[in-house]
């Protein structure tokens, strides 16, 4: 299995440095939270690290060719769009793009992926709606399906849990956990403080570009840290169904 | 309907409004006689109105309209937007330029190639400036803007030369030259357009499964592992290449590029791959119908193909703002 390794990794905006110097080396197995306020840079790191964007520094996804690497990596931009009404299962089977030679049909192991990553995204029953058609939310998991349909060892997600209800919320996050479990690495942006202590074997905290923190939840989301880069006071406690991050107040 | 069924169908109407085109003209010739005289060159003056006449004029609609259909779907599914049309990259309206000033010069009059001569130069120019403008990295925002600046230009320059013409026969020439017409083209014609239109077909079929991609945006079509900019140089060039030819032996025919992928759309499960073939056909389909319509309307007045395809195009956009505002529920 693969993992993510970046190594003082830069983007530039003119002369202002986007992501300064972040340099990690992610696991197979780890489902990695990037956390940080608007305008961190977690978009930008994701987008370098993947090579979709210039940047300085290195990172393992970015050196391997276009093809190689959409069959490293899925990436699930924060953007979500649906360009045409066409059906659930069509879209969905884009994901197996990296996997078919030109010219080459789709086979049984790509209907297979195409409906384990319907089931996963519990979406079973949904393969010939229009994916224009359906609710915001539903669309959200339908983009997500895709992304898990690519079967591919890393998957980078911008936002993935967004818009979504709460129990959506919950089972995309243990799915994400589920496939680190069985041995792949899963990065994702989030927002939700409080899901990503429960779900994240790890957190990275970026601050106006730089990696502020790297490290399990509970050393991570600490009072100090919350108050420094998030601005935020929070109720912190560690209970048996797992830690509970509650923001509470905004400090200045 | 399954994609095979409809491709089928589609080729069937191709073949047999390509038998009409064969067999309809003013010559009055009986289809036993027309088709007789094609297969064999016999009967001096049906094989020569057959052979010289109707088949190169047919020939031309199927390359046109084709090129047309494929273009519209492919540009249409590349900038994900239902309205884009073959002519929104500039080259049609530089390729008219081109035309437009081999009419004035009176060069159009003293070589039969002149015309297309320059109007393929005009979309060649086009090429080159719509490339060096949007650059080599650009997306698909800047592809358009690009291509809205040399329209403006080409239309302005065109105008230009309209308006200083002294000769007002030499505007009225241009004016009907730039409706768009197949009537009196020859396999000169054929020659000259097949392989540039040829080589845009080729660059174009190649691109189905990154205009799927595409339907997920261009982040994500990129880390699909397509890669956008080798896309659009292919796109562009196929467009340019066969709509240029087209331009060049035609004129500007309109609304068969904007018209035909809506109107299939629907019946290949909105998949931008499938709808460049499914387009082609119907681009073929359509403007076959339409040159034997304007041979059968008003035989003896020359309706020009453009203007017919611009008044069957209108009113299904009309239908179309319709069906749209039904669906929105306002």
């Amino acid at each position: 299995m693969t993992g993510l390794i970046l190594s003082h990794l830069s983007v530039h905006r003119g002369p202002c440095p986007v992501v300064d110097d972040v340099s990690a080396d992610l696991r197979p197995g780890e489902f990695v939270g990037l956390i940080g306020p608007n305008g961190a840079g977690k978009t930008t790191l994701m987008r370098a690290a993947l090579g979709l964007i210039r940047h300085r520094g290195t990172s393992s996804l970015a050196r391997l060719s276009a093809a190689d690497r959409a069959r490293t990596a899925a990436w699930l931009p924060q953007m979500r769009e649906i360009a045409w009404p066409v059906s659930v299962e069509t879209l969905v089977g884009l994901g197996r793009t990296p996997h078919l030679r030109p010219g080459q049909r789709m086979g049984a192991a790509d209907r297979a992926a195409i409906a384990d990553a319907l089931g996963r995204m519990d979406l079973a029953g949904f393969e010939h709606r229009r994916a224009t058609a359906l609710s915001g939310g539903e669309q959200a998991r339908v983009l997500i399906a895709r992304a898990v349909a690519q079967e591919a060892p890393v998957l980078i997600a911008d936002e993935p849990i967004a818009g979504l209800d709460p129990a959506h919320q919950i089972t995309t996050m243990r799915l994400f956990a589920g496939l680190a479990t069985e041995g792949r690495l899963v990065v994702a942006a989030l927002h939700d403080l409080g899901l990503a202590a429960r779900f994240c074997t790890r957190l990275l905290v970026l601050h106006r570009g730089r990696l502020e923190e790297d490290g399990p939840p509970g050393e991570v989301l600490t009072a100090p840290t919350l108050a420094r880069v998030f601005g935020l006071r929070a109720y912190l406690a560690d209970t048996p169904e797992g830690p509970i991050v509650q923001p509470v107040e905004v400090v200045t | 309907m399954s994609f095979r069924a409809l491709i089928v169908a589609l080729s069937a109407l191709v073949a047999a409004l390509f038998l009409a085109a064969l067999l309809v003209g003013p010559a009055g010739l009986a289809p036993g006689e027309s088709l007789g005289a094609l297969v064999t060159g016999q009967g001096d003056a049906a094989a020569l109105v057959m052979r010289e006449i109707r088949l190169p004029r047919a020939i031309l609609a199927v390359l046109v309209g084709a090129s047309l259909g494929l273009s519209g779907a492919a540009l249409q599914g590349y900038l994900r937007n239902p309205l884009a049309e073959p002519g929104l990259i500039g080259v049609s309206a530089s390729a008219a330029l081109g035309a437009v000033i081999a009419l004035q010069t009176g060069l159009a009059a003293a070589h039969a190639l002149a015309l297309p001569g320059l109007a393929l130069a005009g979309a060649l120019v086009a090429v080159l400036l719509l490339l060096v403008l949007a650059g080599p990295r650009g997306g698909a925002f800047t592809l358009i803007l690009a291509g809205i600046a040399l329209s403006s230009l080409a239309g302005a320059l065109t105008a230009l030369v309209l308006n200083l013409s002294p000769n007002p026969y030499a505007a009225a020439d241009i004016v009907f030259w730039m409706m768009g017409s197949l009537a009196d083209r020859s396999f000169t014609h054929v020659w000259l357009a097949l392989p540039l239109t040829l080589l845009g077909w080729l660059l174009i079929a190649g691109l189905g499964r990154g205009l799927d991609a595409l339907t997920l945006g261009e982040d994500a079509a990129e880390a699909l592992g397509i890669r956008l900019s080798r896309l659009r140089l292919a796109l562009v060039l196929g467009v340019a290449a066969s709509v240029g030819a087209g331009v060049a032996v035609a004129g500007a025919i309109g609304f068969v590029g904007l018209i035909v992928p809506h109107l299939l759309r629907p019946l290949v499960g909105a998949r931008p791959g499938r709808l460049l073939l499914a387009s082609a056909l119907g681009g073929a389909a359509l403007l076959l119908a339409s040159d034997l319509a304007v041979r059968l309307i008003l035989p003896d007045r020359d309706l020009k193909l453009g203007v017919l395809t611009a008044i069957l195009g209108a009113p299904l956009f009309f239908h179309l703002i319709y069906k749209t505002r039904r669906e929105a529920g306002v």
